[in-house]
């Protein structure tokens, strides 16, 4: 299972991507995607939209079940990734260049995993 | 095969259709269609010949074992159809005199005390056609009870994950907040964690019961109660309510609005097969919400049709889908008392049946007594083969059996649901056990075989990704 180590994660298995400028970029990690099989559908919410850590910001649905997504952070939607929308098998194929959003106005963070406690969590959950 | 567009040739139709005699009358000029439909033209010979195909491709309790999980099943009597075609019932229009209606008005009133004698609540709505459309019927009675109150802070319905996947889409649809509250590791609702979901913005719960590991929540009484202490009300999803007919009673273990699939529990057809419905029950305080008309007995003995005092409006035109109720009265009358009580057991017997005899395989994801239905995972196998539920799920298709619900609850992984319903003999039970002990066995030797299954349906295995990606809906008439 693909891991990268500059990223933090969720328990609900998402990934973050902190950038310098106090942006964010939010996706699903290679497990997520794994789980879920190929999608087929993803709902992403609208730039300017409001986003709170911990509670669910978009939607995706593969041919087995349809899951929704939380976000680690509490923050505004600065961009959202449209090529997913025409083309979810993005996410399958590069889950971690598939961003979903990129969160701007960044106030609050749920309790991040780094790549070995992600690594970890994996394990348990196995 | 081909469809029904590609066949038959230009200016071919049928010919047994008389000269109109009554005068011609058509819409204006702007509602009349510039260019002819292009609608398939062919013989009624090649109609018949095409349905008749289109129907030995499809499966059909009548072809054989159909487990699906959830949906109860179960074989619809012939006799059903027999009392539904009666041209007392067909022959009739709902703006008829109620005067000339009064059989069919009966079959209401009879109905309902029928459903209510099995579920302890008292007053009905047929106008709901379906399941779903009995849950989003249901919350708006509950919704209509706290509006009337003028208790406008309950906005939240608690939903546990074991419930049908409609049961969040209806509360969603009513506009209320999804609480969900997870399962307990034995499949019953958390207690601790509904007692600390409810508050006074609470405006109910829905149960499904038995819940979709089928197992009934053996706290039934303390979640009812939990609720009503807080102030809300009590939603039953009646879905498997062929698990306790005759049994257990929602009304006495504190619900207060239900809803039943007559077409599920009641062995009307449906699947394809339908229409649907989905009467919804209510305690009596709930019944001036109820919506559309109800027939009540007047002074002069005779029924009449009448709006509940505060109804909610109509959520479907007149009383419903009057036919399905006609052959739902046939099949309780023609059971009796007794019969509705061993067409439970015998639902729940076949069920525990079948789940012990997988057992050593494929073991139920909660290993204790279940009601009229189980669910296996294939987790283990999935992981030591690479044969997934849906391999499984394709593979029973060339025995000639339908596939048993599949991915279902999303709380089990590799879920496989499986419903044998009352009406299966112990020997369909048993072939049926004896393929999936031959997938089990297949899946170790051969795999890969397993992932190409079905060989021998009417179809191969469809590309399920595709068809969600890049659906094609229509037929191009041009292409």
């Amino acid at each position: 299972m693909n891991i990268p180590e500059e990223l933090k994660y969720t328990k609900s298995h998402e990934w973050v991507k902190e950038c310098e400028d106090g942006t964010a970029y939010v996706g699903l990690t290679d497990f997520a995607q794994s789980e879920l099989s190929d999608l087929v559908f993803v709902n992403l919410p609208e730039v300017g939209d409001d986003v709170e850590a911990g509670e669910t910001f978009a939607d995706v649905e593969s041919v087995k079940a349809a899951s929704d997504v939380y976000s680690p952070v509490t923050g505004t939607v600065a961009e959202i990734n449209e090529e997913l929308l025409d083309a979810p098998e993005k996410i399958n194929e590069d889950p971690y260049g598939a961003w979903l959003v990129k969160v701007e106005n960044i106030t609050d963070t749920v309790d991040l995993l780094d790549c070995a406690a992600y690594e970890q969590l994996l394990e348990e959950e196995a | 095969m081909k469809l029904i567009f590609e066949k038959g040739s230009e200016g071919r139709k049928l010919s047994i259709l008389g000269t109109c005699d009554v005068p011609v009358s058509l819409p204006e000029e702007q509602f009349l269609r510039k260019e002819a439909a292009d609608l398939p033209q062919v013989s009624e010979t090649e109609i018949s010949r095409h349905y008749s195909a289109l129907e030995r491709r499809a499966h059909g309790v009548n072809n054989g074992f159909y487990p699906l999980g959830s949906c109860t099943m179960k074989y619809n009597p012939a006799i059903d159809e027999e009392m539904a075609a009666l041209p007392g019932f067909t022959r009739i229009h709902p703006l008829q005199d109620e005067e000339s209606t009064q059989g069919a008005l009966e079959v209401l009133e009879l109905m309902e005390k029928k459903l209510s004698a099995i579920t302890g609540l008292d007053q009905f709505t047929f106008q709901p056609a379906a399941g779903a459309h009995g849950e989003f019927t249901g919350l708006l009675v509950i919704k209509s009870y706290h509006r009337d109150r003028r208790d406008n802070a309950r906005t939240k319905i608690i939903v546990p994950d074991s419930a049908h996947g409609t049961n969040p889409a209806s509360a969603a649809m009513c506009g209320y907040e999804v609480v969900n509250i997870p399962s307990a590791p034995d499949g019953c609702v958390d207690l601790d964690a509904l007692r600390a979901a409810v508050g006074p913005d609470t405006a109910g719960l829905m149960l499904t019961n038995p819940n979709t590991v089928g197992i009934f929540d053996k706290n039934i009484e303390e979640i009812t109660r939990i609720i009503h202490e807080a102030g809300g009300l009590c939603y039953y999803d009646g879905a498997n309510l062929n698990a306790i007919m005759g049994i257990a009673r929602p009304g006495d273990m504190g619900f207060d609005v239900m809803h039943i699939n007559l077409h599920k529990t009641f062995a009307t057809p449906h699947g394809g097969g339908g229409p649907g419905s989905g009467p919804v029950g209510v305690r009596k305080e709930l019944g001036c919400f109820l919506p559309g008309v109800r027939p009540v007995r007047g002074e002069d003995g005779k029924l009449h049709l009448q709006a509940p005092e505060k109804s909610m409006g109509s959520m479907r035109s007149f009383i419903g889908n009057f036919l399905v109720v006609v052959k739902a009265l046939t099949y309780v009358t023609m059971l009796g008392r007794e019969g509705v009580l061993e067409a439970s057991r015998n639902a729940v017997l076949n069920a525990n049946y079948m789940r012990k005899q997988l057992e050593d395989i494929f073991p139920a994801a909660y290993p204790v007594t279940c009601m009229h239905e189980f669910v296996i995972s294939l987790d283990e196998l999935h992981k030591e083969t690479g044969v997934s539920a849906l391999d499984a799920a394709k593979a029973l298709l060339d025995y000639g059996i339908h596939p048993p619900t599949m991915y279902f609850p999303l709380i089990v992984h590799e879920a496989l649901m499986i419903e044998p319903t009352e009406t299966e003999t112990k020997e369909t039970m048993d072939e049926a056990i004896q393929a999936l002990r031959e997938i089990y066995q297949k899946a170790h030797e051969n795999p890969e075989a397993l992932h190409q299954a079905p060989l021998k349906a009417a179809i191969s295995r469809p590309d399920e990704v595709q068809a969600a990606r890049k659906p094609r809906l229509t037929y191009g008439m041009d292409a």
